[in-house]
C-alpha cells in the first residue's frame, strides 16, 4: 500500500496559528502541490497562505475567474498528477457542485474546504454557520458518495486536512473539510509533530483506471503524459473510460461501485469521540465549533448532577450511524445543537428510535454553553 | 484515410457519432494531420473537450490522453492540467456553444492570461446535439428550434472577442478548405501562448435543413462562395463585406 511517513514541512513544535492558515499548512504537509481558488469570506486566508507557501515547495497556485474555474482546474491538475485543493464558502460550493459530481463519477481525488458562513444565498458573509452539511452530501444530481470532516479546533484544521487528502487519494473521492467561520478565524495553539503519515496515489500500469476485479477495490490512477491513453469522461463509462451511455449494466455497475467503495471502507474513514458517555442517560451529538460549547455545557450539567454525555462527530460523511445507534441504546433522549435548522438531527433520526431533540441556531452566532445548559434543563423538566 | 492518421485513432470507437455531411469528420482528420505533420508525440498530448458534438472529436477517438469535461468548462480543466505539467501539449477541442456561451467566462480569461493552450472551436452556429436551438453564434434571421420566427439576436464574432481578450494567435478557417485549415492548425499548435482557431464546420442536420440548404453539399458550396481571406478583405467597404466570412489570421 502506498502509505508512507514523511517529515513535517514546518519545524516540529508549538505554533500559534489561525484555523484557515493551519488548514493550508495541513494541505502542504499532506503533499498538496496545486491550489486554485477564488476570493470569498471567510475562506480567503487559506488562499493567501497558499500563494506564499506553494512556491516554496515547487507547487502551483492560481486565482481563477470564479469558483467553477477553481474546481475545474483542480480536477485537471489532479489528473495531471497533483494532490490538489480549493477552498471556499457556501456560495462557492453552490457554483462548484456540478464539477464535484464530475469528480465523483471520474473518481478524481481532490480536497474542497468549505468554511461555512450564514446563508442561504449571500446571507451573512462574516458570520459562522453549519448550514452546508446536506449541501455537500446531496448537492449533486445522481448518487455521488463524498467524504467530509468537521474540525473543532485549529489543531484539527491541520490534522483533518491531512486526513482529507489521505482519504481523497486512497478512495479517489472528492473530500470536504466542513469548517465554519468561527474555527476558520480562530487563533490558538497548534502542535506540529516530527512526521506525518500520508497516502500517495496508487499506480498499476496496465490495469483499468475506472474499475477493478476486486469487489470493493479502488482502481489505480495513472496521470496524463504517462502513456496510458487515458479516457476521462463524466459520461457513464466502462472500466477503460469508453462512453457507454445506453448500457444499463454498465450504468448500474458504475453507480453501485462509486457508493460501495466509500461505504465498504467506512471503518477507515469514520472518526468520532466520546465524552462522559460511560454512564450517560442523556446524549448530545455535536460537531465542529458547536461541540466546544456542547462539551462545556455537559461539564456544567455534570456539576449539577445530570448524567449527560457527548458524542462528537469528527467525520460527518459517511455518517457514523453505528455510534448514533449505540448512543440511542444507552440514552433516553438525545439533543443535537447545531448552527442550522436540524440537518444532523434529522440524519440521526434514521438510526435510532430514541427521541431526538434538535437545538437549531441560525442567528449567525456561535452557541454559548449556557444556552445549551438551559435548553437541556428546560426539556428535562 | 491516410494509414498514418488511422494509427492515431481508437478505431474500436467507430463508427463516429457524426451525422452524414457533418463537418466535424473533416476537422478530426485535419487536427490529426496537423499533429502528424508537426511530428508531435501523441503520448505527450492532452485533448480536453466540453459537451456537444465537437467535444466527441477527440474523445474517445484520439489515441492520446483525453479529458471529456462538463459543458463549458474545458478551458478551466485544461488550465489546471497545463499549469501542473507544462510538458504536456494541451489542446482544447469543443463547440461554439460550449466555448463561447456557457463557457464564455473561461474563454475570455484563458485568452487574457495568454496561457499556453491551443483552442480549436468547431463553430456550427447551432446547438446540434440537443436538437438545433439558437446559439450565441447563430446568424441573424436564421431559423432554429428556439427562433421559429428567425434569430433576432446578433451573433458573436468569436475571433474579435478572443483577440480583444488578449489571445496572441487568432485565426478562422473552414472545413470547406481543408488545406489552409491544416496549415493554420499547425501554426496554432506551434504557437506558445493562447492560440484560438475558429473552424466553421457546418451542421446539415440541425442548421442546414431548417435554413434552405437542402444538402451538405449546398452548405459547403455556400461556405466556399462566401468566404474571403482577411488580406483580400482589406480595403473593401462594409457593404461589400456584408454576409462574407473572413478567413485567415487576425
Amino acid at each position: 500500500m502506498p502509505w508512507k511517513k514523511t517529515k513535517s514541512l514546518l519545524e516540529p513544535g508549538w505554533y500559534f496559528m489561525q484555523g484557515d492558515e493551519a488548514c493550508a499548512e495541513g494541505a502542504l504537509a499532506a503533499g498538496c502541490r496545486f491550489y486554485a481558488g477564488y476570493p470569498i469570506t471567510p475562506a480567503s486566508e487559506i488562499m493567501i497562505r497558499m500563494v506564499h507557501r506553494l512556491p516554496e515547495v515547487n507547487g502551483v497556485f492560481i486565482q481563477m475567474e470564479d469558483e467553477i474555474g477553481s474546481i475545474s482546474s483542480v480536477i485537471g491538475a489532479s489528473w495531471a498528477g497533483a494532490k490538489a485543493m480549493t477552498a471556499t464558502s457556501g456560495p462557492g460550493i453552490s457554483l462548484m457542485t456540478e464539477s464535484i459530481g464530475y469528480a465523483g463519477i471520474t473518481e478524481t481525488p481532490c480536497v474542497i474546504v468549505d468554511v461555512q458562513r450564514a446563508g442561504p444565498s449571500t446571507g451573512q458573509a462574516t458570520r459562522p454557520a453549519q448550514g452546508d452539511i446536506m449541501q455537500v452530501k446531496w448537492g449533486c444530481h445522481g448518487d455521488v458518495e463524498i467524504i467530509a470532516f468537521a474540525p473543532w479546533s485549529v489543531q484539527e484544521m491541520y490534522d483533518l486536512t491531512i486526513k482529507a487528502f489521505n482519504c481523497a487519494e486512497r478512495f479517489r473521492v472528492p473530500t470536504f473539510i466542513l469548517a465554519d467561520e468561527a474555527v476558520g478565524h480562530l487563533r490558538e495553539t497548534l502542535l506540529i509533530k516530527e512526521e506525518v503519515e500520508i497516502f500517495d496515489r496508487y499506480k498499476a500500469p496496465g490495469l483499468p483506471p475506472f474499475g477493478t476485479d476486486e469487489p470493493n477495490g479502488v482502481p489505480p490512477m495513472p496521470a496524463f503524459g504517462e502513456g496510458a491513453n487515458l479516457l476521462v469522461t463524466g459520461s457513464t463509462h466502462d472500466p477503460w473510460g469508453f462512453r457507454k451511455t445506453a448500457d444499463p449494466q454498465i450504468q448500474a455497475r458504475l453507480t453501485e461501485r462509486l457508493v460501495r467503495k466509500v461505504k465498504d471502507f467506512r471503518a477507515e474513514i469514520l472518526l468520532t469521540e466520546g465524552h462522559f458517555l460511560t454512564d450517560a442517560e442523556i446524549g448530545v451529538i455535536a460537531y465542529g465549533f458547536t461541540a466546544r460549547a456542547a462539551l462545556a455545557a455537559i461539564k456544567k450539567l455534570r456539576q449539577q448532577g445530570i448524567k449527560v454525555g457527548l458524542l462528537r462527530l469528527i467525520s460527518i460523511w459517511p455518517f457514523a450511524e453505528e455510534a448514533v445507534a449505540g448512543l440511542g441504546q444507552n440514552c433516553r433522549v438525545i439533543f443535537v445543537p447545531e448552527m442550522n435548522r436540524g440537518q444532523i438531527a434529522g440524519e440521526a433520526k434514521k438510526f435510532t428510535s430514541t427521541p431526538i431533540i434538535p437545538l437549531p441556531k441560525t442567528n449567525g452566532e456561535v452557541f454559548e454553553p449556557a444556552e445549551i445548559v438551559e435548553a437541556i434543563r428546560r426539556n428535562l423538566t | 484515410m491516410n494509414p498514418k492518421i488511422m494509427e492515431m485513432i481508437n478505431t474500436q470507437a467507430f463508427p463516429t457519432p457524426f451525422c452524414p455531411g457533418c463537418g466535424h469528420g473533416i476537422l478530426m482528420n485535419a487536427i490529426l494531420r496537423a499533429v502528424a505533420e508537426m511530428e508531435y508525440d501523441l503520448q505527450k498530448m492532452l485533448f480536453v473537450s466540453g459537451i456537444g458534438c465537437a467535444a466527441w472529436i477527440p474523445s474517445p477517438h484520439f489515441k492520446a490522453d483525453t479529458l471529456h469535461t462538463l459543458h463549458g468548462r474545458a478551458i478551466a480543466y485544461a488550465t489546471g492540467a497545463k499549469l501542473y505539467n507544462p510538458n504536456l501539449k494541451v489542446v482544447v477541442v469543443s463547440g461554439d456553444g460550449d466555448l463561447s456561451s456557457i463557457g464564455g467566462n473561461h474563454l475570455i480569461h484563458g485568452a487574457r492570461r495568454n496561457i499556453d493552450l491551443t483552442v480549436i472551436c468547431a463553430n456550427n452556429s447551432i446547438y446540434g446535439m440537443t436538437g438545433g436551438q439558437v446559439a450565441s453564434t447563430t446568424p441573424l434571421g436564421s431559423l432554429t428550434t428556439t427562433t421559429p420566427q428567425g434569430n433576432k439576436e446578433p451573433p458573436f464574432d468569436l475571433c474579435r472577442l478572443v483577440k480583444a481578450a488578449g489571445a496572441t494567435f487568432v485565426a478562422r478557417q473552414s472545413v470547406a478548405t481543408p488545406v489552409p485549415l491544416v496549415r493554420t492548425l499547425k501554426k496554432a499548435l506551434a504557437h506558445v501562448g493562447f492560440a484560438f482557431v475558429e473552424v466553421i464546420s457546418p451542421c446539415p442536420t440541425q442548421y442546414g435543413r431548417r435554413n434552405a440548404f437542402r444538402s451538405p453539399y449546398e452548405l459547403i458550396k455556400y461556405l466556399r462562395e462566401n468566404s474571403l481571406s482577411a488580406e483580400k478583405a482589406q480595403g473593401l467597404s462594409p457593404e461589400q463585406l456584408q454576409g462574407k466570412i473572413l478567413l485567415g489570421e487576425f
